[in-house]
């Protein structure tokens, strides 16, 4: 399984990846996309929408159940990667790449973990 | 196998439709080309639904222990009273006065299922589970804006909910509030103080809950909503652990749906069809979806409830559904109702022990009408799923349990058994349960081939979700 260094991550298995002070991407971590299973679905929050941490923004749904995604931080969503719609299963094969939105005007940042410690929550 | 539509030749029919005996007359709009019906002769259709019958898994096959659906027996008896002229051949726009004793029907379910379940009134408009929360969420909504208090925007569920609680709230216009359970799977009373509010319009919950355990703060539970000005909403799907023995209305609910297909062994499954039927308690009646019916000195009466939130289904739902559950609850009594409640306790108690000698529970202690059984430690140490012990299970022609729900428990396997199962069959099948985990030791392959006897084996779940065909479209 992979953590890259360079991602925070929070208990709830989604990833954060700063892009300034301000604005960031995210997603869902290789643990959360190897437990839910192949995805099918995900329901996309818009842009202009305001996001708070640890509150969903956004839900994805496999075979298994539909999950939702919390966002790591409060914000305002600039962008969302429209290509998940037509590709969910993009969350599957590349989940540290298959970003689903970039939050811009970033106030907050729920809790967040590097890298070894998400690792070590995991491996509990 | 092929469709109906791709068997027979043009020429071949049947005799099974009666001779027109009303004038025919000119379409308005005449279709452009004709209609594309099967040709088929009677012997080709009976042996193609004899066919289809035979590829499926129900009831009267064999064990089907799929928590949460209690897919009981269905008494033969039922079909035989619903299948009575006065209930078969009738028209729904027939006169009152012909069809006085469909009313009382009604009438009769609705009274007999309101003392089960400590309820007023009752409406069986609701096809189905799904379209009962929906209604019962209704009548929440107009109540609270009947008396001007508009601010009520919130709907509390568990974590542990059935996945229709949350969803039929967001199809009636609420924004859902989720609560975490404590470890112990009831609701964490603190979260739920903590996120009650002026906003609150209620609380969906059921009770025994979806891991098989009958809340002990349930008193509590309604208290705190009513307090906060909320309702308290029953979802009726694990009504069978308690019928007859504690009553939702008693427990401070006041909004509550049943599945008259799981609890009241009418068919379920394949389409039912279903019977959702909302029953409420004195104070929410007036908004009740109409016709309710309604009797005095000179008989039985359609009526509308003064502030009726409209109709939810054409007519009166799906009446002969209620005229079977009428004669399961006459057939079992006052006392036939809580044995049966008590046996399916009883019942899921000695699986659960049985099965516990191997498989890991997800919760300790006696449960109620269904357990859950975690297959988290068998798949780190074999490979082997829960997934996979239910395939397991279809070759031996068992229904596998529900999987993956609740979703609070890991590879979670939740097993129903029901009443009208003998010791002898739930002997034979903890059998089958308890092989399939040396299998899983032993032969873990074996269990991923799983199922090898079945009509079709493993089906591409993701490619169907992905891509749905959801239209026949012929070649």
């Amino acid at each position: 399984m992979n953590f890259p260094a360079e991602l925070k991550y929070t208990k709830d298995h989604e990833w954060l990846k700063a892009i300034d002070e301000t604005t960031a991407l995210v997603g869902i971590t290789d643990f959360a996309q190897s437990e839910l299973g192949d995805l099918v679905f995900i329901n996309l929050p818009q842009e202009g929408d305001e996001v708070t941490a640890d509150e969903s923004f956004c839900d994805v749904e496999s075979v298994k159940a539909v999950s939702d995604v919390m966002s790591p931080c409060t914000g305002v969503i600039a962008e969302v990667n429209t290509e998940l719609e037509d590709e969910p299963q993009l969350l599957n094969e590349d989940p540290y790449g298959a970003w689903i939105a970039k939050v811009k005007d970033i106030s907050a940042y729920g809790e967040l973990m590097t890298a070894d410690e998400y690792e070590a929550l995991v491996q509990k | 196998m092929k469709l109906i539509f791709e068997k027979g030749a043009p020429g071949q029919h049947l005799s099974l439709m009666p001779p027109c005996d009303v004038p025919e007359v000119e379409l308005s709009h005449p279709r452009r080309s004709p209609l594309d019906l099967p040709h088929v002769s009677e012997t080709e259709l009976t042996r193609h639904y004899t066919a289809l019958a035979k590829r499926v898994h129900g009831v009267n096959d064999g064990f089907y222990p799929l928590g949460s659906c209690t897919m009981k027996y269905n008494p033969k008896i039922n079909e035989d009273m619903a299948a009575l002229p006065g209930f078969s051949q009738i028209h729904p726009l027939q006169p009152e006065e012909t069809v006085q004793g469909c009313l009382e029907v009604l009438h009769e379910a609705g009274k007999l299922l309101g003392e089960i379940t400590g309820m007023d009134a009752m409406t069986f408009q609701p096809a189905a589970g799904a379209h009962g929360e929906f209604t019962g969420l209704l009548l929440i909504k107009a109540y609270h804006v009947h008396r001007g208090d508009t601010a009520r925007t919130k709907i509390i569920v568990p974590d542990s909910a059935h996945g229709t609680n949350p969803a039929s709230a967001v199809m009636a216009g609420f924004t859902v509030v989720n609560i975490p359970s404590s470890p112990d799977g009831c609701v964490d009373v603190e979260a739920l103080r903590g996120a009650v509010g002026p906003d609150t319009a209620g609380l969906m919950l059921t009770n025994p809950n979806t891991v098989g355990i009958f809340d002990k703060n349930i008193l509590e539970i309604t208290r705190i909503v009513h307090e906060a000005g909320g309702l308290c909403y029953y979802d009726g799907a694990n009504l069978n652990a308690v019928m007859g023995v504690v009553r939702p209305g008693d427990m401070g609910f006041d909004v509550i749906h049943l599945n008259l297909h799981k609890t009241f062994s009418t068919p379920h499954g394949g389409g039912g069809p279903g019977s959702g039927a909302v029953g409420c308690k004195d104070f929410l009646r007036c908004f009740l979806p109409g016709p309710v019916v309604k009797k005095d000195e000179a008989g039985y009466h359609l009526v509308k409830p003064e502030h009726s939130i409209g109709r939810v289904k054409d007519f009166y739902g799906n009446f002969t559904v209620v005229v079977k559950a009428l004669t399961y609850i006459l057939t079992l009594g006052r006392e036939g109702i809580p044995d049966a409640a008590k046996n399916a306790v009883l019942n899921a108690n000695y699986m659960m022990k049985r099965l516990g000698e191997k498989y890991a529970m997800a919760y300790a202690g006696p449960c109620m009408h269904e357990f859950v059984m975690t297959l988290q430690d068998l798949k780190d140490e074999t490979g082997c799923s829960a997934m996979d012990i239910a395939k397991g299970l279809l070759d031996h022609g068992i229904h596998p349990p529900t999987m993956y729900f609740p979703l609070i428990v890991h590879e979670a396997l939740m097993v129903e058994p029901t009443e009208t199962e003998s010791q002898e069959t739930m002997d034979e099948v903890c059998e089958v349960f308890l092989s399939l985990w040396d299998l899983a030791h032993t032969n873990p392959q074996a269990l991923h081939d799983a199922p090898t006897k079945t009509p079709v084996r493993r089906l591409d779940e993701v490619g169907a979700a992905r891509n749905p065909v959801l239209r026949y479209t012929k070649e």
